[in-house]
């Protein structure tokens, strides 16, 4: 019996690839485990490899094809004497192809990842002067760059972590940087969270300017005691003689099913500290901006970026030296009627929301917050005394959340301003699940953000 | 207390009867042919996030299994199918929490890292690596402190041997006499680091020997010397003498995870270990060789596995996606959990 081979998925944000070379041709015979092709994702080149057994029959995507969906069939793999025409045409190979009416979408990433078409353009950044060139980057790149800057500027920085090196990271956010800076400087740790996080705190008691990168930031709650007791607090406890200039940094708040114990945003947890500064960048050019103010600053900075966003193209302005200094939010979009308060992948969901709600005739003016500590509340306090209503938006949890925070601040400083209660879009009060329907109920929806909108404005 | 240092390797082959041998092929082909199907699912966008993969090390659950006895428990990370399998929890409910379906151990809520089975004593399923080590530490304790004399195996990779818990770990577990039976697998890559990489320790094991903990090194590719190992340490254990610790050696044949594209290593490397070293094929040819079976017997029980496979396939698709109101179940227990 024939069976199709189909695009595979090989990582938990894929949802096509390139079939860049198949290393079997027409006529033969694979056996489960024989590697049948090389696949290109955004983030590698993966090598796909049989789990049946059979005669190549026929290939039908060739190789040097782009953007093939994951799921659509690429071959066909035939038994002794069928024939490959034949079984091409009947071949629907029962259970294999075709998923139940039930089954989640084939790239399940794309709930829980939306990517809306943002159709809201920036108000001008007073960061980049009028003019400038712009160059369409991934907040991917736009992380390396940064990071590749400063340690070409200033000797005593480096970057260490769990496969930041010779794996050119997890996430691929350090490529290339071994083969620039060498081993010296480019750094792998075995996996021990705390003991690399207190040696690199160390170091920069040291004199030197630490990177460290967290696989994800699930796994600096091992590093806890470090980044809190030793680098937030020994400025103080020196009477400012001991600072601790390091950036601790890495994807944060969760991915794509890959559950609870991996999908945690801790931006409210750090934004508690007094000694740290934390920062969680939306677009590409915040990204590349915030992490160079970041890597310069005296302090510790927890620098907090997401996996779904790495992959996502924004412009970032052609600049020698384009830094974003901490503490100023960003206003994306002006409007008159509500303000909405996000920040990292929030935005996405805070965006979207603005430009449906001006369909119905909403004006939403879309704050992004950028850093979390210190924090721009007084961006958020003009913009709430213009249209006194506010919706914030976040992925974490509810209880001690960053809009909590925000709404604090607002009844304390701008309740004669305010003709509604500030309402919290968050994550829910969860772990994360693992099954698809129940992330996608876990995470914090775009329509949440329209329906908290429309009862602040009484619509 | 115990010797400090115990010779290295295991040399004598337990035991094994023809059909207890049958047995360990049947069980270690059942891990790899659910944990191809695994892979074809996933590649099918039918299982998500993340999803790792044992193939390659069959021979070391199994061969563990065969030392536990009943009411033992196990532990270890998120490379956890096998276990799962090997302690005989049911296929169909490993598979369908793959997909994160209502009919999951976890009911969908855990996906492949996260699942558990007190009926089975098996205690998850972690994704923090090394977080197992203390939590395995602390079900040989609670044993301990109820009087039986039951013993914890507690898995973790070499990746997992350099966190500091282990050590604070080993250091309790031998200084209160816990029974537990550390099994580091050693795969010779955390990710894409090889031991060689992360440590200048010429062992893993040996390391256990600053606590005072006995231990040795096992070869992973031959279920009866995992086998005979296991039964050693877990005499140990069970004798009231504390903790032991076994460094199997062993390889994974696929990439970290799904998404792993494997660049660390040669193609050639890892077809050398298949075609030499191959825990299966070993069982296999003495079988064939020692004319326990026929040809025809091991055609027969691989159809009866991929039957058993097949079916799990079709329940984890088939099982529906859980109630949506199954998201706010589970935070906070109601009652005082009795043991099973
Ligand atoms: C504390 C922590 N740090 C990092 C990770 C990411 N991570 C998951 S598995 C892994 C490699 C572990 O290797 P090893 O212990 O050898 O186990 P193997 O995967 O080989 O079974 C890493 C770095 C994690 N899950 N938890
Ligand atoms: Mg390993």
């Amino acid at each position: 019996m024939a069976t199709e081979v189909l695009m595979p998925a090989l990582s938990p944000t894929m949802e096509e690839g390139t079939l860049a070379k198949w290393l079997v041709k027409e006529g033969d015979t694979v056996s489960s485990g024989d590697i049948m092709a090389e696949i290109e994702t955004d983030k590698a080149t993966m090598e796909f490899e049989a789990v049946d057994e059979g005669i190549m029959g026929k290939i039908l995507i060739a190789e040097g094809t782009e953007g093939v969906k994951v799921n659509t069939p690429i071959a066909i793999l035939v038994e002794e004497g069928e024939d490959a025409d034949a079984a091409a045409s009947s071949a629907s190979a029962p259970a294999e192809s075709s998923a139940p009416a039930e089954a989640p979408a084939p790239a399940p990433e794309t709930s829980s990842a939306p990517v809306p078409a943002v159709a809201s353009v920036p108000a001008e950044d007073p960061e980049i002067p009028e003019g400038t060139e712009m160059k369409k980057t991934t907040v991917r790149e736009a992380l390396r760059d940064a990071m590749a800057e400063e340690m070409r500027r200033e000797g005593a920085v480096y970057l260490m972590g769990e496969e930041v090196a010779e794996y050119q990271g997890a996430y691929k956010i350090s490529q290339g940087l071994l083969d620039e800076f060498g081993a010296k400087r480019v750094i792998d740790t075995p996996i021990t969270e705390h003991g690399f996080a207190g040696i690199a705190v160390g170091s920069a008691m040291g004199g030197l300017k630490p990177i460290v990168e967290f696989m994800t930031f699930n796994f600096a709650m091992q590093a806890m005691d470090q980044i809190i007791n030793s680098a937030a607090k020994t400025l103080y406890m020196s009477g400012g003689q001991m600072g601790c200039p390091i950036v601790f940094r890495g994807p944060n708040g969760a991915a794509a099913r890959v559950a609870a114990q991996h999908s945690q945003d801790y931006a409210a947890w750090f934004m508690q500290v007094p000694g740290l500064k934390v920062a969680m960048p939306y677009s590409a050019a915040d990204a590349k901006g915030l992490l160079k103010s970041a890597i310069r600053d005296p302090n510790p900075v927890i620098f907090l970026e997401n996996e779904i966003l790495y992959g996502r193209s924004f412009d970032v302005p052609v600049m020698d030296d384009f830094t974003v200094p901490f503490g100023k939010a960003r206003i994306w979009r002006e409007g008159t009627d509500v303000t909405i308060v996000s920040f990292g992948i929030g935005m996405t969901y805070a965006l979207q929301a603005a430009d449906k709600l001006a369909e119905d005739g909403i004006s939403a003016e879309v704050v992004d917050l950028r850093t979390l500590r210190p924090m721009d509340t007084d961006t958020v306090i003009r913009s709430v005394m213009k249209t006194n209503r506010c919706v914030t938006v976040e992925e974490g949890w509810p209880q001690g959340s960053v809009g909590g925070y925000i709404s604090a601040v607002l009844m304390q400083q701008a309740f004669d301003y305010l003709d509604a209660p500030v309402i919290n879009c968050t994550g829910k009060d969860v772990p994360m699940p693992y099954a698809e329907n129940l992330e996608k109920l876990a995470l914090v929806t775009t329509d949440e953000v329209i329906a908290a909108v429309k009862q602040v404005t009484y619509r | 207390m115990a010797t400090r240092r115990s010779t290295k390797k295991t040399p004598a082959k337990s035991n094994v009867s023809k059909e207890e041998l049958l047995e360990y092929y049947r069980e270690m082909l059942l891990i790899r042919r659910f944990e191809e199907k695994a892979g074809q699912l996933y590649g099918m966008g039918l299982i998500g996030g993340f999803c790792h993969l044992y193939i390659g090390q069959e021979a070391v659950v199994v061969g563990l299994e065969a030392a536990a006895k009943d009411g033992d428990k196990r532990v270890t990370s998120y490379r956890d199918h096998a276990h799962m399998l090997a302690c005989g929890m049911d296929p169909n409910g490993v598979m369908a929490e793959l997909t994160g379906r209502e009919g999951g151990y976890s009911r969908g809520k855990g996906g492949s890292m996260h699942m558990f089975s007190k009926e089975k004593h098996f205690y998850g399923g972690h994704g923090i690596v090394a977080a197992q080590v203390p939590l395995g530490a602390g079900l040989a304790f609670a044993d301990k402190y109820k009087g039986n004399d039951n013993v914890t195996f507690v898995y973790f990779g070499d990746g997992a041997a350099n966190q500091g818990q282990v050590y604070e770990t080993y250091n309790m577990a031998e200084l209160w006499d816990l029974p537990v039976v550390f099994v580091i697998e050693n795969n010779q890559y955390a990710m894409g680091t090889a031991v060689k990489r992360s440590t200048k320790s010429p062992s893993l094991w040996e390391r256990g020997a600053a606590y005072g903990i006995p231990g040795e090194e096992v070869d992973g590719m031959d279920v009866m010397a995992v086998k005979a190992a296991g039964e050693k340490a877990v005499a140990h254990c069970r004798a009231g003498k504390g903790p032991y610790i076994l460094e199997v050696m062993t390889y994974r044949y696929r990439g970290h995870s799904m998404s792993d594209p494997a660049k660390y290593r040669t193609r050639e490397e890892v077809q050398k270990m298949r075609e030499e070293r191959d825990a299966i094929e070993h069982v296999r040819e003495i079988l064939l060789q020692g004319k326990h079976a026929t040809e025809d017997d091991l055609k027969g029980i691989d159809k009866e596995i991929k039957a058993v496979v097949n079916e799990s396939a079709e329940f984890a698709k088939d099982s529906p996606l859980p109630a949506v109101d199954q998201l706010y179940t589970d935070i906070y227990a109601a009652e005082i959990p009795q043991e099973a």
